[in-house]
């Protein structure tokens, strides 16, 4: 019995974390290249879930057309924010970029509160297949748990293609490496900027149909906390690595969802914060990160 | 040289005078009972933010480290300040004396608290440090919703989680600290204020501000010339931590019950916000931003759906009209305009008059 909960309990960890994986990549891509804490991405992914929610709930279409709803949103929204609220600040001192981000992942929390309301929506999940039971029952895999860890996968099979393969994905890398290199060589930084919160925000919208269809109360605060986790996870993994998010992810939904169950539900949130501290001290530049010399 | 020591003296003369004239008049008219019930219920919380937006600004303004977990040492401080009173209520009948002694307690545990949070994150630069000390606010805020304390007679029960402790529960878990006896007192504030500017305005200007300073505009060459950048910052980080402790437990003793659902993010952004507002690194100008943004709200009730939704609005608006380039330029422009047409008005005014 208890190897059965362990492994329910890793399997769960293991679809938390691919979650937060999915959102880390959002941030560990624009940290890459604009070099700046994306705060509003947490909430990005709660506005996903609503576009999907009122699409099934109020518009009655399927849920695939939910998903690419809000995927379009969503993309539409992190180019705006983007545009607006980043970009005349590039040359701008980190301090007032991350603050601008704050303000920004407080803007859109309330917008959404005035819109859709501070009580929690039911989400209804948006996949519906049979939950797979093995062991005579006992272990009981939820269909949401597969499609998450899968879509996790071809998420992170496709960007890597991407941004190894094409051109867009090598200006990316360009880009992210020397800013003033790039321009030089005829790469468009703005247009590079741009099509990577873009790609970031996409990512959001999945990841929050994926993650309220696991744990389906929606609010407009819905995105915060695994916003915040999953820059953890971004972290974990070394920021600016694409592999780096995929571990870094799923290792913190692991420790998460082990923490909860084994030591205390209340401190939770707290583990997976304190490794968060030891790490950044121990190793500032994650488990794949690279190691960057300020030069004076 | 000094002449620029007496702008120094002046400007922080003017700061002194500014809240010492405000003090005089609200308390004055307080006595008098020329006040409403609104305004008098947000005497003690506007000294209350003062003191936190003022010592966030040592951090973030002065030092030029942006922390998000400054409502974590508030917390501290209220549970620490709160608890210390109730378990002397019955050996210290003297109420001022026991607010003074349970802030400074407060006060302490806060700043004990800040350097055990400040010595590793300080390592830390940038987003990181942000990152950070948003976790530490999360963490403290979290092991004090699973902290039990009950007293029994003379001996305090510490209980993590739930337990069952003898005696009456001081300090119960998610609920948090009940009981309190509500001993604040708006004097007690103004003199919490004034301790408060003395510390910070006196340390922006000595040999320990200059270093500190020196630090946040250039670490690498100030290091160079033989600043410690550990020990200076850690200063101000702890100091801020302690101030921020202080106004927690005056802030507790100001309502019956405290919880730590009370110091949550939110909290430390509305700091933030007023730190912002009120110009980063300008002690008066937080004074300001703290005591209008606190009172507004309340005058203001209808509006009360769209006030964090206009403080996220003015976060962004302050930034990028003091950091864009662009911003900058229009705004320039539009001043040309303004001044022109009033340089116009005065020449026609002067051809008029000839």
């Amino acid at each position: 019995m208890i190897r059965v909960s362990f492994l329910s309990n890793l399997i769960n960890g293991i679809s938390l974390g691919s979650v937060y994986a999915i959102i880390a990549l959002g941030y560990t891509m624009v940290y890459g290249i604009a070099k700046m804490l994306n705060f509003a991405h947490g909430d990005v992914i709660m506005i996903g879930a609503y576009i999907s929610f009122c699409v099934t709930q109020y518009l009655g279409l399927p849920a695939w057309v939910s998903i690419l709803a809000s995927m379009l949103v969503c993309t539409l929204l992190g180019m705006t924010i983007e545009r607006l609220a980043y970009k005349p600040l590039r040359s701008a001192p980190s301090l007032a970029v991350l603050i601008t981000a704050i303000g920004m992942s407080y803007f859109l929390q309330n917008v959404a509160q005035l819109i859709w309301g501070a009580n929690p929506k039911s989400f209804n999940s948006v996949v519906a297949m049979e939950p797979l039971r093995l062991f005579g029952g006992q272990l009981i895999i939820t269909d949401e748990a597969i499609v998450t860890v899968l879509t996790c996968v071809v998420i992170m099979i496709c960007l890597t293609l991407f941004t190894e393969k094409t051109k867009m994905g090598k200006a990316m890398r360009a880009v992210s490496e020397d800013k003033g290199a790039a321009q030089l060589m005829g790469i468009n930084v703005n247009m590079t900027i741009s099509v990577t919160f873009a790609i970031g925000s996409a990512l959001a919208a999945i990841a929050g149909v994926l993650l309220c269809s696991t744990y389906p109360a929606l609010m407009p605060t819905t995105g915060s906390m695994p916003g915040i986790k999953a820059f953890t996870a971004a972290v974990f993994g070394g920021i600016g690595s694409i592999p780096g998010a995929m571990l870094g992810g799923i290792l913190l939904g692991v420790i998460e969802i082990f923490g909860k169950s084994y030591i205390s539900t209340e401190l939770g949130d707290a583990i997976v914060f304190a490794i968060l501290i030891i790490l950044l001290l121990v190793k500032p530049t994650g488990l794949l990160g690279k190691k960057v010399n300020e030069k004076v | 040289m000094k002449k620029k020591l007496n702008r120094t003296f002046i400007n922080n003369a003017i700061t002194y005078a500014m809240v010492i004239i405000a003090f005089v008049v609200l308390y004055s008219m307080q006595q008098a009972g020329m006040l409403s019930r609104t305004i008098k219920g947000q005497l003690i919380p506007v000294c209350v933010w003062i003191v936190m937006a003022v010592s966030l600004n040592l951090t973030v303004g002065i030092s030029g480290e942006l922390s998000l977990g400054h409502a974590g040492f508030m917390c501290v401080g209220a549970f620490v300040g709160a608890v210390f009173s109730g378990v002397f209520k019955a050996t210290m009948p003297n109420e001022t004396l026991r607010l003074i002694l349970s802030m400074l307690v407060g006060g302490i545990a806060a700043g004990i608290t800040g350097v055990i949070v400040g010595v590793p994150v300080l390592r830390l630069r940038g987003d990181y440090l942000a990152i950070v000390t948003l976790a530490f606010g999360e963490i403290i805020r979290n092991v004090l919703n699973c902290l039990y304390i009950s007293m029994d007679g003379g001996a305090l029960f510490f209980g993590f989680s739930n337990p069952s402790l003898p005696g009456k529960l001081i300090v119960n878990g998610p609920q948090g600290v009940q009981g309190i006896s509500r001993i604040s007192t708006f004097p007690m504030g103004f003199a919490l204020i004034i301790v408060t500017l003395i510390v910070v305005l006196n340390m922006t200007n000595s040999r320990a501000g200059r270093a500190i300073m020196a630090l946040r505009d250039n670490r690498i060459a100030a290091e160079s010339v033989g600043i410690s950048a550990t020990k200076y910052k850690l200063m101000a980080f702890v100091t801020s931590a302690a101030l921020a402790g202080m106004a927690g437990a005056l802030y507790a003793m100001n309502y019956s019950t405290v919880t730590g659902a009370k110091f949550k993010f939110d909290t430390s952004i509305l700091v933030l916000v007023f730190v912002v507002l009120g110009g980063i690194g300008s002690i008066r100008g937080s004074i300001i931003a703290a005591t209008v943004l606190t009172i507004l709200p309340e005058l203001l009730r209808e509006f009360s759906d769209y006030r964090m939704l206009i403080y996220a609005v003015v976060l962004i608006v302050v930034m990028l009209a003091t950091n864009s380039p662009a911003f900058k330029q229009f705004l320039s422009v539009v001043k040309d305009k303004i001044v022109g047409l009033f340089a116009k008005k005065n020449r026609e005014g002067d051809a008029a008059n000839e």
